[in-house]
């Protein structure tokens, strides 16, 4: 889709597409007929007797999988639980699937009407689930205060056009949002990011403006907090070490709408790009199978096809049409057979094209040496691999086609395994010592 | 459900911009057409000819045999064999050998490239290396005078860097850089078309094949130190000019030096690695033993490229 110029000697610089002028709205996608919920919760945590199979639910009611306060999905469906089941996501995630099957009438749960106040606590009972996946986590900390809240307007993938679509028609309701932020979390200092061409029209909102650069990487969540805080982000901090929460902008809207309306929404936007590249809006409810939206919107897949949920940097391919729309689909990609780009087991040939377009600076050309012989741990202390924003260009630039953000990611999520490893050792340590 | 469809998965990204090895390297051999076709073969004949195609079909076998004998998979379809061989029948006489050809190939892929693992595991430049062991092995098949005494064109025909390292700047008063440029001049079979090879360079560098800092860098170093060699004693030391346009200066600032793998990346280490190679080239001329120090001063920056790689920009966010 997007080649190599014909001038190399620059570092290239990959422009976000912004939202056609003549974008209609979303093709309103059908009820389907199974809805699937995938809960962050490991199956093995499931308790029985708040949800089993064959227990009826409303629309908009809450399923609570297990005690912790995040372990619930939002019912998209009125209908009878058709199975709960063990769902392994990307990268040792845990999930359970909850398949709703719709039976009968669509009738609307009030749990959430019937105390529809901007308070914490019904945020975090009710809202983790709302379209765009606002976290409310983050304020339950009081070691941790929160000081900032910055809202992305900006999609932070390329070709996507969920978050400005959001901007640019449903002001209201992110204004109504931003407003139930500031009641439900008691922070004042709200900061819209933008698009640069989008700057305008934001004089009531009830937050700054902030315009990020119009190049990819600008719209990934790290460097918007970077350029709203005017600072380099140490590695070893998150997000909420430095007083920030980061919602999207799709995520505000369902909150402003969700206290407006009384009733949860459930209608996920989501950009759809085709095999040639057009670029679409459909809309459809939270569960909905993939293969169900295909087939509405006359979309043909071929066998070895490729599906891709989020942008084409930094999505995740699919293994089957069946995969439900999730909170934070923000788009589906399908890719021909013949365009799939494959990666290869060539040896990194130091031209250098990764140095130049990472734009956290890493030395990628030494880094993947060290990634190759798993040497995870050399990589992280002498050569930067915390560092890493996770944006695929490397992989995107590399001529020998090295599959390097997929490195990334394995290094560091076998580091995070280890250090997990290492933590549980000791308490079991102590707890022997203690026994004694 | 039954009817599912396989699907593709992998890892993000989902997109690459198209480069490829192959083409990178066929862009680098377009490059150095000109100067092979023009500067090379229309001025040596059948002779050079030969040397050409006997060294890029020897490089290429050697790494098929060597591919073969390691059991990796074939790999002279990235071009790099290819390419090696071009670039070192461009440093031969016309009328080299053809054992020495063969030989050349065999150390520069063999020893050279495939020991280290193959492409991106050389430390030195492979051309540079074959030639470096070939001319210590076997030094009158790079006497430029002696192996092209057949030739009797209408120009001089005395290798010009030989001319000033026995008579001093008296014996090269006779040649003009305008000879130097359209060829008119003894040498390697690819390395006396000094606008070829310009052209060659500045394509790859705008194409971004190769790293425009490495080139210019060099050939800054080149001229600086002779510059100064010059403005200290002009009757020994000869012009920056005559420096860059006779021998193997331009094809080691834009085909060897440039090589990916035995060079830095980053900009800083860039223009220290060429600079340095410019004074090394100049210093080996001036005041060492060889008559051309290209390839050796190639080799020298080639060997500091590591500790070069040392000097790097602070990482986003590093927390220190």
């Amino acid at each position: 889709m997007i080649k190599r110029s014909f001038f190399g000697f620059t570092t290239p610089r990959i422009q976000y597409l912004p939202i056609p002028g003549n974008v209609t709205a979303p093709a309103v996608s059908k009820q389907p007929e199974n809805a699937t919920l995938l809960v962050p919760c490991p199956a093995g945590d499931v308790d029985n007797q708040l949800a089993k199979k064959g227990d009826r639910v409303k629309t908009g009611q809450k399923i609570s999988l297990a005690a912790a306060p995040g372990a619930y999905g939002i019912a998209s469906l009125s209908g009878t639980l058709s199975s709960i089941d063990r769902f392994p996501g990307e990268a040792g995630q845990e999930y359970t699937a909850v398949t709703i099957t719709a039976t009968g009438e669509e009738a609307l749960d009030d749990a959430f009407s019937s105390k529809c106040e901007p308070t914490l606590e019904t945020a975090t009972a009710f809202l983790g689930c709302l379209p765009g996946a606002p976290s409310f986590e983050a304020f339950t900390d009081p070691e941790k205060p929160i000081h900032t809240i910055i809202v992305s307007g900006m999609d932070a993938d390329l070709l996507v056009m969920s978050a400005q679509y959001t901007l640019s028609f449903r002001l209201e309701e992110i204004k109504a949002g931003i407003a139930n932020l500031k009641a439900i979390t008691g922070v004042e200092n709200i900061v819209l990011a933008t698009a640069p061409d989008a700057l305008h029209g934001f004089g009531e909102i009830g937050a700054s403006v902030v315009a990020m650069e119009a190049a990819y990487p600008a719209g990934l969540p790290r460097l918007i907090v970077q350029k709203v805080l005017g600072e380099e982000i140490p590695n070893d901090k998150g997000f909420q070490d430095l007083g920030v929460s980061f919602f999207t902008a799709e995520a505000v809207a369902s909150i402003g709408r969700a206290f407006a309306d009384k009733q949860l929404p459930l209608e996920k936007i989501i950009t759809f790009i085709d095999k040639e590249g057009n670029r679409s809006l459909v809309s459809a409810r939270i569960g909905t199978p993939i293969a169900d939206i295909f087939k509405q919107h006359d979309i043909r897949l071929k066998e070895k096809d490729r599906i891709i949920l989020g942008g084409p940097m930094t999505g995740h391919s699919i293994f089957s049409a069946q995969y439900p729309v999730q909170p934070n689909t923000d788009a589906i990609l399908l890719q021909d057979r013949e365009d799939v780009s494959l990666t290869s087991d060539y040896p990194c040939i130091n031209c250098g094209d990764c140095v130049r377009m990472c734009p956290a600076r890493i030395q990628i050309n030494l880094l993947v040496r060290f990634l190759e012989a798993g040497l995870y741990e050399e990589a992280a202390e002498a050569y930067d691999l915390d560092a890493c924003l996770e944006c695929g260009l490397c992989s995107y630039v590399c001529v020998s086609k090295i599959p390097i953000f997929q490195y990334i990611k394995l290094a560091k999520h076998e580091l995070e395994r280890m250090a997990m490893e290492e933590v549980a050792a000791e308490e079991t340590a102590i707890e022997e010592t203690t026994d004694e | 459900m039954n009817s599912q469809k396989k699907l593709i998965v992998s890892h993000a990204p989902f997109l690459h911009n198209g480069s490829k090895i192959s083409e990178r390297h066929l862009h680098i051999i377009y490059a150095a057409l000109p100067a092979i076709l023009l500067g090379g073969l229309f001025r040596f004949g059948i002779p050079a000819i030969g040397v050409v195609c006997l060294s890029v079909s020897t490089a290429m076998l050697w790494e098929l045999i060597m591919n073969r004998a390691m059991q990796r998979p074939v790999s002279i379809g990235d071009g790099n064999a290819a390419l090696i061989g071009l670039l070192f029948a461009m440093l031969l006489p016309a009328t080299a050998p053809w054992w020495l050809v063969i030989t050349g190939t065999f150390v520069a892929i063999v020893i050279g490239k495939q020991i280290f693992g193959g492409i991106g595991g050389n430390a030195f430049n492979p051309v540079a290396l074959s030639i470096a062991i070939l001319m210590v092995s076997w030094k009158d098949f790079f006497d430029f005078n002696a192996m092209l005494v057949n030739y009797d064109p209408d120009f001089i025909m005395a290798y010009p860097l030989a001319a000033l390292k026995n008579f001093g700047v008296s014996g090269i008063e006779k040649y003009s850089i305008g000879d130097f440029l359209v060829g008119r001049q003894s040498g390697g079979i690819g390395a006396t078309f000094g606008i070829g090879l310009i052209l060659g360079g500045a394509y790859l560098m705008i194409r971004g094949f190769i790293r425009w800092e490495i080139s210019l860098a060099y050939l800054a170093g080149v001229f600086v130190t002779a510059q100064l060699f010059n403005l200290i004693d002009p009757v020994h030391y000869a012009d920056p000019f005559f420096h860059i346009f006779t021998g193997y200066t331009l094809i080691g600032a834009f085909f060897l030096a440039t090589e990916d793998s035995s060079s830095p990346v980053n900009f800083i280490p860039m223009l220290i690695y060429g600079a340095a190679g410019g004074l090394m080239t100049v210093l080996i001329r001036n005041i060492g033993a060889y008559i051309d120090g290209t390839v050796l001063a190639i080799l020298v920056i080639n060997l500091i490229h590591p500790l070069l790689d040392k000097i790097r920009p602070k990482a986003m966010g590093k927390v220190v």
